[in-house]
């Protein structure tokens, strides 16, 4: 049986829908909740390593993961806001390891180290992360929470979204993390 | 293979991952569809990581040899 015009028309409209895919780039979302120099280093290796594969990358931070993005301003409008400003990083390139921390020596430490290897410092990955479009939010809840605004980030950094956002990315991603 | 004629020259001695990769990726436009990149990096990780982005970017590896302490890519741009 000799396929019929319908047939022909079925089947490309299956090749049509099947080449669409390949088309639109892969994605990966990330939530990074953790503020460690050691779990952000794992985040931003990813996050540029999958931009450089040609994959769209949403990174959505929220809580202690809000220092990657500070600028080194201070924050906090009461005291416990202040409070909280005063006893943790201002800047991604301050972030503690979640081990090994004893207050900074180890942050000291570990940049010796990886300077020793050519390891590529913090916050140059994540400047590089922004300059190969890796979209970055705040979550906007935790700003609110810890008093961050939007003025202490660094520039690149998209406008606050809260989870809804997150998960209609997360949705769309082939690979979705919790960091 | 060794006779390909690198369209642009890369040197990635001493970068860590995800750099070697991101490099790459990085100057694949600089080089015309059909042209070759030689890259030459120090990270064994390299010699999975540049193989996994072509695949993925649709680009190929003609080469991924070992040479000594180094790793040496021939990467062509497909599109």
């Amino acid at each position: 049986m000799s396929p019929g015009p319908d047939v022909d028309t079925t089947l490309e409209q299956v090749a049509a829908v099947a080449a669409e895919p390949s088309d639109k780039p892969k994605k990966l979302s990330m939530v990074v909740f953790s503020g460690d120099m050691d779990r952000l280093f794992g985040a931003f290796i990813i996050a540029t390593g999958a931009a450089a594969m040609g994959m769209e990358v949403t990174m959505f931070f929220t809580f202690w993961g809000l220092v990657a993005l500070r600028n080194g301003t201070s924050t906090g409008r009461t005291l416990f806001g202040k409070m909280l400003n005063a006893m943790t990083p201002k800047m991604i390139e301050k972030a503690h390891p979640s081990k090994f921390a004893f207050f900074g020596m180890g942050r000291w430490m570990f940049n010796k180290m990886m300077h020793a290897c050519g390891v590529t410092p913090l916050k140059e990955l994540r400047d590089l992360a922004i300059q190969l479009n890796v979209k970055m939010y705040g979550c906007g809840m935790s700003m609110d929470v810890m008093e961050i605004p939007q003025s202490a980030f660094v520039e690149g950094v998209q406008d606050p979204v809260g989870v809804g956002f997150f998960l209609s990315e997360a949705q769309e991603s082939q690979i979705t993390l919790f960091i | 293979m060794n006779d390909v004629n690198p369209d642009l020259d890369l040197d990635l001695r001493g970068l860590l991952c995800p750099m070697p990769m991101v490099k790459v990726s990085q100057n694949i436009s600089n080089v015309p569809v059909g042209g070759v990149i030689r890259a030459v990096a120090t990270d064994a990780g390299s010699m999975a990581d540049i193989p996994a982005w072509a695949k993925s970017t649709g680009n190929e590896v003609l080469k991924a040899e070992k040479e000594g302490d180094e790793f040496v890519f021939l990467v062509k741009r497909v599109k």
